[in-house]
């Protein structure tokens, strides 16, 4: 073996233990500061990862976009249908006197709110854009108590990591991490533009999430649950929505 | 690895495409609202009127997927090339023009040999035309960044980061019809390119690209 040959394996097994061990240290502290996503698996894991890791980085703490009120659409299209089961029916035929939003998991004091409850908390009023993942958007006025201020009432304790949100729809339920679930813009929503929150736009109550796409915007929400694993729920990948391939981060 | 992603990033644009194909100016759009324009294709939602009467399958969310992490490659990718392309002097060297070639008359009558299908000389060949060099610093310096910062702007939470990364461009709508169109200009460069490397001689040039050294002539057709 000539020197030459015997400089450069060694450079070369230097420079292989030394980018093995940055990256074991890369997934250790992206562990820790909670950038890896439920659906970092597959294929398109890698391009998940470095997507929720880049955008959690810079997005901590920034705020989504208000708009003034000109700008609110006058056409706010309302995607999908509404329930069509009996449970709901009743529901709505009593004017959602007897909707409730039960909150559990890992909280000091497990409650249920009713809509009535929920609006007698300081409200939050903020007009945003709601951009759906196939291209389409509207602007409106949002109206709601503040998730974080619910999370407070409850007392979450230290070792919450997510809060995962059901609705009423069976099979639709989504989550997200605490730096979302504790946003001041993060809404338990039961109003727009001035009005009771349509039924066509999740009412009496959606969960808004103005720094992501439609989609993470479940609507007739009933149950929050704070977690510190997403493991224990359907699949284990955060969400339905990576169950039928979309993406659980919906940043962009 | 760019050729890849960039077809990567096509199939899976045009995938997200059909699920919305109309496009708007401003902040928001919808069905409900009237359109900049609409493209005559079939959709992949049946909530958009598109005059077809079927839906095609929906297939966004792997083409969602797929695009960002093909993007992810094709900035990274993207970024060590201009990085080099700086210290090395390649862009100053074999892409900006020369100031004689920058006249009308050098600019025109590379246009006229272009047209007449005239072939380059032997030393010609060994570097770019100013028309060349043209089309290559604006793909690499206007058209690549432009797709990447419009594709960006649709993004919320990029949005709510650097909110004048959308305002500049009108909103979030007119950075999707943006995208659309810089997407299109950059297919167009693509095809026109892959026919002049057809044109020069396919093999010849696939070695030049890939080794640095092109044969002693261009191949005879």
């Amino acid at each position: 073996m000539s020197e030459l040959s015997r400089r450069k394996l060694i450079a070369t097994g230097l420079a292989a233990t030394a980018g093995a061990s940055g990256l074991a240290v890369a997934d250790r502290l992206a562990h820790r500061y909670g950038l890896i996503p439920p659906d970092h698996g597959g294929l398109y894991g890698v391009g998940e990862t470095l997507t929720y890791a880049a955008q959690r980085i810079l997005t901590r703490h920034s705020l989504a976009r208000e708009f003034p009120r000109s700008q609110i659409s006058k056409t706010p299209f309302p995607n999908g249908e509404p329930p069509k089961d009996e449970a709901f029916r009743r529901l709505q035929d009593g004017g959602f006197a007897d909707w409730r939003l039960a909150v559990d998991g890992m909280v000091a004091r497990p409650a249920s709110f009713s809509l009535a409850g929920l609006k007698n908390y300081p409200s939050r009023s903020q007009i945003t854009h709601l951009a759906c993942e196939e291209g389409w958007s509207f602007i409106a006025e949002w109206t709601g108590v503040p998730l974080a201020h619910v999370l407070d009432a409850v007392g979450i304790l230290p070792q919450a990591r997510y809060v995962v949100y059901f609705s009423i729809q069976r099979g639709w339920w989504d989550s997200v991490d605490m730096a979302d679930a504790l946003h001041p813009q993060t809404l338990v929503t039961y109003g727009m533009n001035g009005a009771d929150l349509p039924v066509g736009h999740g009412g009496p109550l959606r969960l808004r999430v103005p720094r992501q796409l439609g989609y993470k915007n479940v609507k007739y929400v009933t149950r929050l649950t704070v977690t510190d694993s997403l493991k224990r729920f359907g699949k284990g990948l955060g969400s339905a929505a990576p169950e039928d391939g979309y993406a659980w981060y919906a940043g962009i | 690895m760019t050729t890849l992603c960039f077809l990567a990033l096509l199939v899976s644009g045009v995938e997200i495409l059909i699920s919305h194909p109309r496009f708007y100016w401003g902040e928001a759009g919808n069905v409900l609202s009237p359109p900049l324009f609409k493209l005559p294709f079939p959709a992949s939602r049946s909530s958009v009127p598109t005059g077809y009467g079927y839906v095609l399958p929906d297939q966004n969310g792997w083409s969602r997927y797929l695009h960002f992490e093909s993007a992810w490659i094709a900035v990274l990718t993207g970024l060590l090339y201009i990085v080099s392309g700086l210290f090395t002097g390649h862009f100053r060297r074999n892409l900006l023009p020369g100031k004689a070639d920058l006249s009308w008359r050098a600019i025109s009558n590379s246009i006229a040999c272009h047209l007449r299908f005239r072939r380059p000389s032997e030393s010609e060949a060994w570097s770019y035309n100013v028309l060349q060099r043209i089309a290559y610093l604006f793909v690499i310096f206007v058209l690549f960044p432009l797709v990447v910062w419009t594709g960006l702007a649709m993004s919320p939470a990029i949005a709510s980061v650097f909110p004048a990364a959308v305002s500049v461009l009108g909103g979030q709508q007119s950075a999707r019809t943006i995208h659309f169109f810089v997407s299109v200009f950059l297919l167009l460069f693509l095809l026109v390119h892959l026919a002049m490397i057809c044109l020069a001689g396919f093999r010849n040039r696939m070695r030049a690209m890939i080794t640095g050294r092109a044969g002693t002539h261009m191949e005879r057709t």
